[in-house]
């Protein structure tokens, strides 16, 4: 069949699905849903629909980008906007049937919002994040279903691939080197030149390889994309393989993705059928296969010669570069590497030219990019924007601020590889090089947002033992000084820091990053510079006073309740105690913690009503009076703002 | 050789027919045999190095460079801590911290009833749903040190129940 019938079939039927006077039901099932429940939402809708007799259609679909409001279900009914429902839950999702499908009762108070402005519910075209965002690479997330190929091919799918089979390989590789797409992994090398260098090398078969080893704590993106849109990049790594003459590609994911790996190896299989992969592919004399190698867990293997190791069955230790990867990759053959979104690209600029590409960004980096949001910030979940929007908007406005009116103290960008930026660096535009700058990275894109309750010595400890145990091991600096970092900065947490201990970790900062092969050594550094640059002042107090403003560092706090706040009565703390460290002073009437018990997990902070709001922490720990020795005066001494 | 040396070997040659023998197969070979067994024994691994012709190091090398393999035999029920960014920021250390209180085991280790392994994760990418842990590959959203309680509790009654209806 070729490939315009192919795609008329597809749209006729897409175009059934929603124009029909049958409902659609689509429940976003990616991992981000299923962790809130979305698999026990969908069950329960094709329970009710069977109980109840109705024709609807129901359908999987990846992430919307609203992981704050998970699980989500978008309801289409004839006469009404396709209306998406946050937090849905089982029972609710049975009440939206009865009330909205079966009688016309949209039960607006638990709408989200509509996908299309009209005139009865505000449409998602209302949110402030709707003036950023840009959606190119995530428009068919949550829109479509990840495991039916005739969806994306309805959307405009394989088109590109079709496209591009009619062009010369050459020009597609000088139409992406002129809309100056760079790779979008992080490191932001050129990707058009990496393909020519391919190109132009000695050695066959070539490879192709899409590096999906996301490996960074606090992204997820590529596992998104991977889970909601995966054609989307297997046409990109087609398109890709044609323009360098490769044979072969390798999809690589991470084996902590099993929906991803599972819906990226049956798009795999539907584009086998549809010989959109395999040999003469859509009736040309190209070949070239993808396979799906599961990466096993080691973050050093998001660098291009480590993970070339891990695929040659070898531990992923990065080799010495020249050759480049380009000239000398997997099995000693020219090989050209890209992230997911990268390649995910492709299909893009090849359907709408270099031009349409160029519009969009900074001078230096164009296009859009996807980020993970995450942590304290009120709207979690994923956002594309232009390149250039700047960290302020993509927080306040486009993530609607931090959570429970705290206040904004940083953002980690760049995982382990990046750093911790402060309020005054929130004006930065976000591009490869300002970020660069500033002494964080792009990145792939996973973005941390930290409040005043987050201690930065703490942060910076926790990605030095991050990279510190991810460490291969062949560099001595990295694999020894790592280790000798990881090691002062527990010291300070435990407040048995000393000052001349700031000198040594800038000096074995420098050190590490001179003496180190690959970048996981080279930018582990990061964010321990970045702190200290920004946040010196806290590292001083653990060391000065053994305290932790931000009340963090477990040894450095401990629990109390205020006598004064406490509601007699009440007995929330008491009973959700992990250990059972807390009990009723009888004679006093008071609930008291024992401290030599407290674990401090934090529960009965989170227990303690609002109202009363009686649970503190105090630093350093012997701020908590005695009870058996101090009167009640003692205890007015202890404020909340320590 | 014990009956059971007998049986890894048999399950390990029943799971590389169809397999070639060339040695970038080594990493989805090891997984294949772990989504089988649970773990690497040790006679898996050398009929693995055996069946590529390469060195015994060699398998044992890539077993123990990559997290994902492990080389004792796991719980009936596994749990997994992600110990991701965001997930640290609200408390992923703590829900460790109540996973190992509770069980009465370290990381990596087995609870001596066989029942629970404990195990952390790097990054399993549900940051927005932080903290979580993977229980039996289902991801736990918000798993803080009182669900973890839940969790527990509910494998228990799952087990009352089932020697119930045993007897």
């Amino acid at each position: 069949m070729k490939f315009e019938e192919i795609k008329k079939q597809a749209q006729s039927r897409w175009r059934k699905i929603w124009n029909d006077q049958t409902p659609v039901i689509l429940v976003g099932t990616a991992t981000c849903g299923r962790a809130a429940g979305a698999l026990e939402v969908l069950q329960a809708i094709k329970d009710t629909v069977k109980k109840q007799n109705l024709n609807c259609h129901i359908y999987e679909v990846g992430c919307m980008g609203h992981c704050y409001a998970e699980p989500l279900v978008i309801l289409r009914k004839p006469g009404f906007p396709s209306i998406c429902y946050g937090h849905v839950n089982p029972v609710l999702a049975e009440n939206l049937i009865n009330h909205f499908i079966l009688n016309d009762d949209p039960c607006l108070e638990f709408v989200l919002g509509a996908l299309e402005e009209n005139d009865l519910i505000p449409s998602f075209f209302d949110f402030p994040r709707s003036k950023y965002e840009k959606r190119i690479l995530l428009k068919n997330c949550g829109h479509i279903n990840p495991e039916e190929i005739e969806h994306y091919i309805a959307n405009g799918g394989y088109e590109s691939l079709s496209k591009a089979l009619q062009m010369k390989p050459e020009e597609i590789v000088s139409e992406v080197k002129r809309s100056k797409l760079r790779g979008l992994g992080g490191a932001g090398f050129p990707a058009g030149e990496k393909w020519d260098v391919c190109r132009h090398s000695e050695g066959e078969p070539k490879y192709l390889i899409c590096n999906g080893d996301e490996g960074d704590p606090g992204a997820f993106m590529d596992r998104a994309i991977l889970e909601s849109d995966p054609h989307s990049v297997l046409e990109g790594m087609v398109i890709a393989g044609y323009a360098i003459g490769a044979r072969h590609g390798y999809i690589y994911v991470r084996a902590e993705y099993p929906l991803a790996v599972q819906r990226v190896q049956n798009a795999i299989h539907q584009a086998e059928e549809y010989k959109f992969l395999g040999e003469n592919i859509l009736g040309s004399n190209f070949n070239f296969d993808i396979k799906l190698f599961q990466g096993s867990g080691a973050f050093v293997c998001g660098e291009a010669t480590a993970l070339i190791a891990s695929i040659e069955g070898k531990p992923g230790m990065p080799r010495h570069r020249p050759p480049r990867v380009a000239v000398q990759g997997l099995f000693g053959k020219p090989t050209v590497l890209n992230n997911v979104k990268t390649l995910a690209y492709v299909p893009h600029i090849i359907k709408n030219g270099a031009d349409w590409f160029l519009q969009t960004g900074t001078e230096k980096s164009k296009g859009t990019a996807v980020f993970a949001l995450a942590g304290k910030v009120v709207n979690t979940g994923l956002v594309e924007v232009p390149m250039g929007t700047t960290l302020r908007q993509l927080i306040f406005q486009v993530g609607g601020g931090i959570t429970k009116g705290k206040r904004f103290k940083a953002v980690q960008i760049g995982g382990p590889s990046g750093g911790c930026l402060p309020e005054s660096a929130l004006d930065l535009p976000i591009d490869f090089d300002s970020l660069q700058e500033s002494g964080a990275m792009m990145g792939s894109g996973g973005m941390v947002v930290l409040d005043e309750d987050d201690c930065m010595v703490e942060v910076a400890r926790y990605f030095l033992d991050f990279t510190q145990k991810e460490s291969c091991g062949k560099c001595t600096l990295c694999r020894l000084g790592t280790k000798q970092m990881l090691d002062i900065l527990e010291d300070i947490t435990k407040g048995r820091g000393k000052m001349e201990d700031l000198e040594t970790l800038q000096e074995l900062a420098e050190d590490i990053k001179a003496g180190s092969l690959c970048g996981l050594g080279r930018t582990a550094p990061n964010p321990v510079l970045t702190t200290l640059q920004y946040f010196r002042e806290e590292y001083e107090v653990h060391i000065k006073e053994g305290r932790c403003p931000a009340l963090m560092c477990q040894t450095l706090i401990a629990y109390y309740i205020l006598p004064e706040k406490c509601a007699r009565g009440c007995d929330a703390c008491v009973g959700t105690c992990t250990v059972e460290a807390i009990s009723t002073d009888k004679k006093r009437r008071i609930k008291v913690i024992d401290q030599e018990k407290c674990v401090k997990c934090n529960t009965c902070v989170a227990a303690c009503p609002p109202q009363y709001d009686a649970v503190i922490k105090l630093s350093p720990p012997d701020r908590v009076p005695r009870f058996k020795i101090t009167s009640s005066g003692a205890e007015n001494n202890v404020s909340k703002s320590s | 050789m014990s009956d059971e040396e007998v049986e890894i070997k048999e399950k390990v040659r029943a799971l590389l027919k169809g397999i070639g023998s060339k040695r970038e197969n080594l990493i989805p070979i090891l997984q294949k045999i772990q989504e089988e067994l649970g773990y690497l024994p040790p006679d898996a691994m050398l009929e693995v190095a055996r069946f590529l012709n390469i060195p015994e190091i060699d398998v044992y090398s890539v077993a123990t460079f990559y997290n994902q393999f492990r080389l004792t035999p796991p719980g009936k029920h596994s749990i997994r801590v992600c110990m991701g960014t965001a997930c640290h920021v609200k408390g992923g250390h703590i829900t460790l911290a109540a996973w190992q209180r509770r069980l009465k085991i370290g990381v990596g280790e087995t609870s001596p009833d066989r029942e629970f392994d404990l195990d952390t994760v790097a990054c399993v990418g549900c940051c927005a749903m932080a903290p979580v842990t993977v229980v039996d590959k289902k991801v736990q959203a918000k798993a803080d040190p009182t669900r973890v309680d839940g969790i527990l509790l509910s494998y228990q009654l799952q087990k009352e129940q089932e020697e119930k209806e045993k007897n």
